[in-house]
């Protein structure tokens, strides 16, 4: 573990921590323009972050400890993560004690926890949301921890950085295997960051929300670092696509912290071009139906386990 | 050490004693107390002994008991070690708790209750030093026998008579296939020891049937698919501490004796052995978790996740033998590993949870989930042993569950071409199953969690619930801080799972460096994970964020109504049941499960929605072999007239034929 390694591994969480919350913006900005309305700034995250810091918790009264530490739990969780997905360099000290199997396991570790503190109230709508999302989590984490496994056959490794160097190093082409993949882990993004054809961020109709209806008991500083987790979901799952899909761009090596700097332009390039897909995305398709979401996933999970297969069978 | 293994043989006899010692009436009360915590001292005595005896060659006795020219052939090498630790941890925590839970039993004798568990204890320990057929057998059908007694201790109650007896008749037909691979394995030497096993080499179609044979066996033991059916109806059915026994330790002795009969008495072994405890094992995996899902009882529900994690543990199996066979002794080594790893996680985290559920019931005398709730207010320390135990199970980094998982993908995920092509495309089929089940897992441990201790109680006598006594609490916790221990020192528990590795493999996982705090199979450049680091920058993050925020802004709470969108007359009712939280698997998965259901009409006047679910497995195999064996009974019954001179006529008729053909 090198200093400058430990260097980068700060600046690339604190860019990750500052760059979350306007990728949202930016994706909310998108969606508003796509739908011919007004756009929200693109710092309105932030405001509504700093405004839920300042005022006073409401807290239910029968909520145990669990639901208090679970923001801060599930915060910690999506921030861990961002330290190890490679998004602007691969000389990452954090990223030897989490592999790529390890990375789906935290994000199951959040989930679980937001889950046990919908439940922790005692509402009808939490623990509806806590079963739904469970629900949806059961396929999707399958179908990404396969993909991530695509990705591992083809470089030998279930290290994030070694992924990343060797399929940065490849030849440009159309791989089939990565092709199956990359779509699978657009449906697996779009159902894990409860995007529209699974769940809707902007809804707040009570039978159709998911993610939302977890989040109903939480008030102030609570709330407020539950949706900066999850717009750093938003962010990490971004940057494992792009570090798997797209891996050029990014900081090799024992990179120093002007290389650090260099990579971030090309990053927020990425970021703005994958958020402006997403913002697509929601607009051209609808919200599908809580029991269609297996069909979805299962489509999903089905494609990268082809993946695989082809990559097996094909050697590409 | 050299002399570990005579130790054994004493704390053997200690628990056997401490189980005599039970029946003398010692004044008036009942001394069980400190008996059961004498028991859970030897038990600790028995993991440190076996613990400190993992590494040394491995050591024999012979003691002049039982039949003449039969004495008792014992052995203690690294894998009976290993098996030996696992029991005594698990036995110590298990014990204590039993010393807070069975002072107020109901329907049994404590006394007798004392006996047959530290005789059950005695059996299992002796199984795991056993080194012939004979003292094997002895050992397993004592074993047999305790736990059936332990588990119809309430045997009032009719259905725990039958459950007990189903439990019996399973537990037999294992036991003859274990004794037929025995005949087997001594192939017409006629020496039952282990020792002449072991040098015997078996020729033609008789390995693989000595295989099948020990895998049907066995596997009836551990709860395999299809003869899992006594497993769920057993384990409700015992006082908790011995679901927590059956099934932390009990199934445990049962992968032993596969571990034993394939690689050790067997001398190779075949590709396709693997491939068929591979599919057998996931099948039961996913079987299991699927099942446990739509449970509404919260013991059977830990009893279709432990047939869930058996069939991990014996698809973990199957992979090292399909690597060994082929000769990829580093990633069988991975595949025992994980394997062990996740056996030893199994003891741990199930008993936590059992000994949690015992505490449930103790207090609010409920098994129902359905009748559960917001136990976290009332019993904060079961329910935060409960919670490490949970997340543990749904192989939640930074704990146990997470490590042997991870490893066995690494085992899944680094298959090189093997010779067999159409295994190279099963294996990655394999790793999405598994993965599968691991998340289904995390479904049902929320389920479990957030039904029976989250929440708001949902009847009303639960305000009265207290936590947990002093024994129950030290129990819980050495299981929790085992759970946790387990899981953040991945690194020194692979050290000593190398020592059985290298006696049944003859390869090591081998740390890449010597990093304690890594796990590193190969090398950190292919993968690595380290339990203890994710640990501690969550904790950091966690403390600076709750820093941060306070300092920055403010730590202000106000206590309120619940919000709920604003919707009044919230009841505690309209919380998810057990049955709501499973119906979306219950719904997916719906052709795996026998569903009746009983629908209201319009015009009821007092509408009764009812649904059971029950296993197609029961319907397909277990009614019409029932039938056969009921019109082969009613056969035989037509020559039974009870006619004395009938008899005599057969006897006759028998004495002409015998005199005519044997000469």
């Amino acid at each position: 573990m090198s200093a400058t390694g430990f260097l980068s591994q700060l600046l690339q969480l604190a860019i990750a921590l500052l760059l979350a919350p306007v990728l949202v913006g930016w994706v909310n900005q998108c969606r508003a323009w796509l739908s011919n309305r007004s756009a929200p700034p693109l710092l309105q995250p932030y405001r509504t972050i700093r405004k839920l810091f300042t005022k006073d918790a409401v807290v239910a009264e029968n909520a145990s400890w669990l639901f208090r530490m679970t923001p801060y739990i599930v915060f910690a969780a999506m921030a861990l993560a961002a330290a190890i997905v490679p998004s602007l360099a691969t000389d990452l000290p954090f990223a030897r004690a989490a592999d790529a199997i390890a990375l789906v396991g935290l994000f199951a570790l959040a989930r679980v926890f937001a889950a046990l503190a919908a439940m922790d109230i005692g509402t009808a709508f939490g623990s509806m949301g806590a079963r739904r999302e469970m629900f949806v989590g059961f396929l999707a984490e399958p179908a990404l921890l396969m993909v991530l496994f695509t990705a591992s056959l083809i470089s030998g490794s279930t290290s994030l950085p070694t992924i990343v160097d060797t399929l940065a190093h490849r030849e440009f082409a159309i791989y089939p295997s990565l092709a199956f993949a990359g779509v699978a882990f657009t449906m697996v993004s779009l159902a894990e960051n409860a995007r529209i054809p699974i769940d809707n961020p902007a809804t707040h109709l009570e039978l159709t929300m998911i993610h939302e209806a977890m989040l109903l008991e939480y008030s102030a500083r609570h709330l407020a670092l539950l949706e900066w987790a999850s717009a750093l979901k938003l962010f990490n799952y971004s940057c494992i696509g792009l570090a798997l899909f797209l891996p050029f761009g990014i900081a090799e090596g024992s990179a120093d912290w002007l290389a650090i700097l260099g990579a971030t332009p090309v990053l927020i390039v990425k970021l703005a071009v994958g958020g402006f897909a997403l913002a697509m995305i929601e607009t051209l398709s609808a919200k599908l139906r809580i029991f269609r979401a297996p069909e979805f996933l299962g489509t999903a999970f089905l494609l990268a386990v082809l993946a695989m297969l082809v990559n097996l069978m094909l050697g590409s | 050490m050299t002399s570990a293994l005579p130790l054994i043989v004493d704390a053997i006899v200690a628990w056997l004693a401490i189980g005599l010692l039970a029946l003398v009436p010692i004044g008036s009360g009942f001394a069980g107390r400190s008996l059961f915590v004498a028991g859970a001292l030897v038990g600790l005595a028995i993991s440190v002994i076996a613990l400190s005896g993992i590494g040394g060659v491995a050591q024999t006795m012979v003691l002049p008991l039982g039949l003449p020219d039969l004495p008792f052939h014992l052995r203690l090498d690294a894998l009976s070690a290993f098996f030996l630790v696992l029991l005594g941890g698990a036995a110590a925590g298990i014990s204590v708790f039993s010393a807070g839970y069975f002072h107020a039993s109901r329907n049994a004798s404590p006394r007798l209750l004392c006996l047959q568990y530290h005789v059950f204890l005695a059996a299992m320990a002796l199984v795991l030093v056993a080194d012939d057929a004979y003292v094997f057998m002895v050992a397993w059908e004592t074993m047999a026998m305790a736990s059936f007694f332990l588990v119809t201790t309430d045997h009032v109650v009719p259905e725990i008579r039958r459950a007990g007896f189903l439990y019996l008749l399973i537990a037999h037909i294992g036991a003859v296939a274990i004794l037929l691979c025995f005949g087997v394995l001594q192939g017409g030497s006629g020496d039952y020891t282990f020792g002449s096993m072991r040098s015997l080499v078996l020729t033609g179609a008789w390995p693989s049937i000595a295989f099948l044979l020990a895998l049907a066996g066995f596997g009836a033991k551990a709860g395999l698919l299809p003869l899992h059916v006594w497993l769920p109806e057993a384990h409700p059915a015992a006082p908790s501490p011995v679901s927590a026994l059956l099934s932390a330790v009990m199934l445990k002795t049962a992968i032993y004796g596969l571990l034993r009969v394939t690689f050790d008495l067997l001398n190779a072994q075949l590709w396709w052995w693997g491939v068929a405890a591979l599919v057998l094992g996931l099948l039961t995996a996913l079987f299991g978790v699927i099942y446990a899902t739509v449970q509404v009882d919260m013991k059977r529900l830990l009893a279709y996740s432990s047939i869930e994690n058996i069939g991990i543990i014996v698809a973990g199996i199957g992979l090292t033998i399909l690597f060994k066979a082929n000769g990829k002794t580093l990633l069988s080594s991975i595949a025992l590993a994980a394997t062990l790893y996740h056996a030893l996680n199994h003891a741990f985290f199930k008993s936590l949870l059992f000994l949690a559920t015992g505490s449930v019931l103790h207090a609010t005398h409920e098994r129902s989930l359905g009748k559960l709730g917001g136990l976290i207010h009332r019993m904060p320390w079961v329910a935060w042993s409960a919670l490490i135990g949970a997340l543990a199970i749904a192989g939640l980094p930074p704990l146990n569950g997470f490590v042997s998982e991870w490893l066995l993908l690494q085992a899944f995920l680094f298959t090189p071409t093997l010779p067999q092509s159409f295994i190279n495309m099963l294996v990655p089929l394999a790793a999405a199953a598994l993965v599968l089940v691991a998340a289904l897992g995390a479904y049902v441990m929320v389920k479990f969690y957030g039904v029976v201790f989250l929440g708001r109680p949902r009847e009303s006598h639960l305000a009265y619930a207290r936590d947990a006594g002093h024994f129950e609490r030290v129990a819980l916790a050495w299981f929790a801080i085992g759970c946790v221990a387990l899981g953040l020192f991945p690194g020194t528990v692979i050290g000593l799972l190398d020592n059985v590795n290298m006696t049944l493999i003859g390869a090591t996982v081998g740390q890449a460096g010597d990093r304690w705090w890594l796990l590193a199979p190969i090398s950190p450049d292919r993968s690595s994970y380290s339990p203890l680091i994710v640990l501690l920058v969550i904790a950091a993050v966690v403390a600076l964020t709750m820093q941060v925020v306070h300092r920055w802004y403010h730590g202000r709470v106000r206590t309120g109504p619940a919000w709920d969108c604003g919707f009044p007359m919230q009841t505690p009712r309209m919380q998810d049941t057990a049955e709501g939280f499973g119906q979306p698997i219950r719904q997916v998965f719906e052709a795996f499960f026998r569903i009746e259901r009983v629908l209201p009409s319009p015009f009821d006047a007092a509408p009764k929605y009812r649904v059971t679910v029950g296993d197609h497995l029961w319907q397909w195999l277990y009614l019409p072999v029932m039938r056969a064996v009921e019109l082969m009974a009613r056969f035989a019954g037509t020559i039974q007239q009870g006619r004395i001179s009938v008899y005599l006529v057969y006897s006759f008729v028998t004495l002409l034929a015998l005199l005519m053909f044997v000469r």
